[in-house]
């Protein structure tokens, strides 16, 4: 049948099986949200309050269902505006399609108006992008598109149409979606050398990040480390994989991970690496990582083999394929002397400092109570800095896709529109943004969307006055030459949220907050909850970079004697 | 150990493919000696050839990386021993009746041809190996060099000489 190019977008994101896009509109874009106008393919379209805060809305829909997200933009700043969003995604491999207009064929080159190359402006952060010239490139170039972003390694591709290519017409012919390529082949000889390694190991351990859930191999990583009675820790993308409570789950490693499992990582005889990549975040001090251990990756992503540390064994394939055909050959085992160990590491590891020691309210009793309030079901989304750590270290997950995080890119103001895509994704699961009042501000105009669409988002503001990440190594590295972090601004958060039209609460004690969150939780209606904390807590423990977990700071020292 | 390389990259010859190579390079940091793309038989393919300086990891992270890339159809190292490597110069060098015979000379010697002549310079091209051309340079540096560009290398294995 004859379509537009606009039509032909809606049509092959509908074979896409996208029923959701996120975006907002411009001059360049109007022919295809005319078409969106009267789609009877069940698309729904969320307008955002800024191009940003739909590209991490998309971002957040794929990473809370695994589906690819989508989002629209217009010409020049509208794309531009994509652009932290789709790095965001891109560094912690979620996949998204971003599909912008451009000014016309004719114009494009002449500096016309909010004309930008946003193809070349998003090269490095994108698996790939396309200018699409001719209206009978369009409906195989987004299938293509599609294809890219979910497989191998997932990742964002990004889309530019000319707007006379949304207006021309042309034959649209329908198709299935296509079918994944055939995974590369798993050698069985090396399978079998990793498994008897895994047999024979007497300090085994675990590490496993975001790949895992890339692959949804959740479920054969549990199989694994039961199996062999293996201890396992994980990056900050891998949280969920194993439930938090899980006796063998150490927790997070790496600058504010758990010290009991870098010390179990530096004792191993072999480490098990699963869909991570060893960032400088994990390997600190990459020359000492695991250094008494044979280390074994499993990765999608042939790339990540030896690019920061040394790797013994390696196994390029799905992380899923590759683990349902290792796990016939792994031998029910026990380590009692191993876990003995790894028990009185963890019995030394720190401890949160809590309401109930000094009656303050502290992050613990924060993000413990939403924790336990909202749920195992919850799904926590946060921003970057010392509450994400926070977070990341009490959330008490159990599922994975339930805790979203800019763990690549540490993208402040990503947490409210990634939770906006989470929610839209979830509308009946709970979705706990966790903030600080550094990153709130950032994006917090976003609370006309949950407001507009009755996203019941509730925003957990720690508010210490201050970038607490940046004021700790102010604190800890640079003599406590508090340049520009010490903010102390007059904003009322629980106001804001009302101004916006969702509603605001204030909380200062533990008590306070756990009451206030159950009424938020109750109400139904987006929510915003101010928590006062001091400006000196320090996430802890902290392994400064460069150094190893030997070296970590286990408790933050007192401002006033430094 | 830091070393020279030669990668060929095959790549879909669409619009901006090299930009994508070049910035994936940039980005990363390689430390790329020269860079040349070249037309193939087949007019939907293009081949670059790369010269870079690195160990042996570098090497294998240029590579995996490059393959990365939606648009390469396949990259890999050339073996020195079973490959040819070219590469074209031109050089002008200021002269007059005394040195213009020497010259002449050298470029006898190295079977470069003397494709310009003014009364004050001559413009020599040389195609040969990149050793070929350093030394080649060496000697004429001599005399006073005006302008200098080289092409950088284009790289092709040999035959298969076994069958």
């Amino acid at each position: 049948m004859l379509l537009t190019g606009s039509q032909i977008v809606l049509e092959v994101l509908a074979e896409e099986k996208v029923d959701t896009i996120f975006g907002y509109p411009g001059g360049t874009i109007l022919n295809i949200y005319d078409a969106l106008y009267d789609n009877q393919l069940g698309i729904r379209h969320y307008i955002t309050a800024h191009e940003q805060g739909a590209a991490h809305a998309a971002d957040g829909y794929a990473r809370a269902t695994g589906k690819t997200g989508v989002v629209f933009a217009t010409s020049g700043p509208g794309s531009t505006n994509l652009v932290t969003g789709i790095a965001t995604a891109y560094m912690d491999s979620i996949p998204m399609v971003a599909i912008t207009a451009n000014v016309p064929n004719a114009l494009i080159g002449s500096d016309s108006f909010q004309e930008v190359y946003i193809a070349g402006i998003t090269m490095p952060i994108t698996k790939h992008n396309f200018v699409v010239r001719r209206v009978e490139e369009l409906a195989g170039t987004i299938r293509e598109a599609f294809a890219i972003a979910n497989s191998g390694r997932p990742g964002p591709v990004l889309l530019d149409i000319p707007k006379d290519v949304t207006a021309a017409t042309c034959e649209y012919t329908p198709a299935p979606p296509r079918e994944a390529p055939p995974a590369p082949p798993i050698d069985p000889a090396l399978i079998a050398e990793i498994a008897g390694l895994i047999n024979t190991a007497e300090r085994p351990v675990i590490h496993f990040g975001g790949g895992v859930i890339g692959s949804g191999a959740s479920p054969l990583v549990y199989e694994l480390a039961h199996r062999a009675s293996i201890p396992a820790c994980h990056t900050i993308m891998g949280t969920g994989v194993l439930a938090y409570n899980d006796p063998l789950n150490m927790g997070m490693i790496g600058m504010h991970g758990n010290i009991s499992a870098g010390l179990a990582v530096n004792g191993a005889d072999l480490l098990l690496v699963i869909g991570a990549r060893f960032s400088d975040r994990v390997a600190t001090k990459p020359s000492d990582f695991a250094r008494r251990a044979r280390i074994v990756q499993i990765d999608i992503d042939r790339s990540e083999i030896n690019k920061n540390i040394h790797i013994d064994y390696s196994v390029v394939g799905d992380v899923s394929a590759v683990l349902h055909s290792l796990l016939p050959l792994i031998e029910e085992k026990t380590h009692p002397e191993w876990q003995a160990q790894i028990d009185e590491w963890r019995s030394q590891d720190v401890a949160p400092i809590a309401s109930s020691l000094d009656g303050k309210l502290h992050p613990y009793d924060i993000i413990h109570a939403v924790a336990e309030l909202a749920g195992e079901d919850a799904i926590i989304v946060t921003d970057v800095g010392q509450h994400q750590m926070w977070a990341a270290q009490y959330c008490g997950r159990t599922q994975p896709r339930s805790f979203l995080t800019s763990g690549g890119l540490g993208t402040m103001g990503f947490g409210y529109g990634a939770a906006i895509g989470a929610q839209v994704a979830f509308p009946k699961r709970r979705v706990i943004h966790i903030t600080g009042d550094g990153c709130f501000h950032m994006n917090l105009n976003e609370l006309c969307t949950t407001v507009s669409y009755h996203l019941p988002v509730i925003t957990v503001v720690l508010n210490n006055g201050v970038l607490g990440m940046v004021r700790q190594w102010q604190t800890l590295f640079y003599d406590r030459r508090y340049s520009s972090t010490s903010l102390h601004r007059k904003t009322d958060f629980a106001a804001v949220a009302e101004a916006f039209g969702a509603k605001g609460f204030h909380a200062d004690s533990a008590e306070a907050f756990r009451e206030k969150f159950s009424k938020a939780l109750g109400s139904g209606s987006p929510c915003v909850i101010e928590c006062r904390i001091d400006e000196d807590e320090m996430v802890m423990p902290m392994i400064p970079g460069g150094s190893t977990v030997k070296e970590a700071y286990r408790s933050a020292p007192v401002v006033s004697q430094l | 150990m830091q070393e020279k390389h030669v990668i060929t990259v095959k790549v879909k010859n669409n619009a901006g493919v090299l930009a994508r190579v070049a910035s994936l390079f940039g980005r990363r940091g390689y430390n790329i000696e020269s860079l040349t793309v070249s037309a193939t038989d087949d007019p939907r393919i293009s081949r670059m050839t790369v010269v870079v300086q690195g160990d042996e990891d570098i090497l294998s992270q240029i590579i995996h990386q490059t393959a990365k890339l939606e648009e390469s159809l396949a990259v890999y190292a050339l073996d020195p021993d079973q490959s040819l490597y070219r590469e074209l110069l031109l050089i002008k060098l200021s002269c007059n009746d005394t040195t213009r015979s020497p010259i002449r000379e050298i470029c006898d010697i190295y079977g470069a041809k003397i494709v310009d002549l003014s009364v004050a310079s001559m413009v020599i091209e040389l195609t040969g190996t990149p050793h070929k051309i350093d030394a080649f340079i060496e000697i004429l540096s001599q005399y006073p060099i005006l302008e200098m560009c080289r092409t950088g290398a284009t790289a092709m294995e040999r035959g298969d000489h076994k069958q």
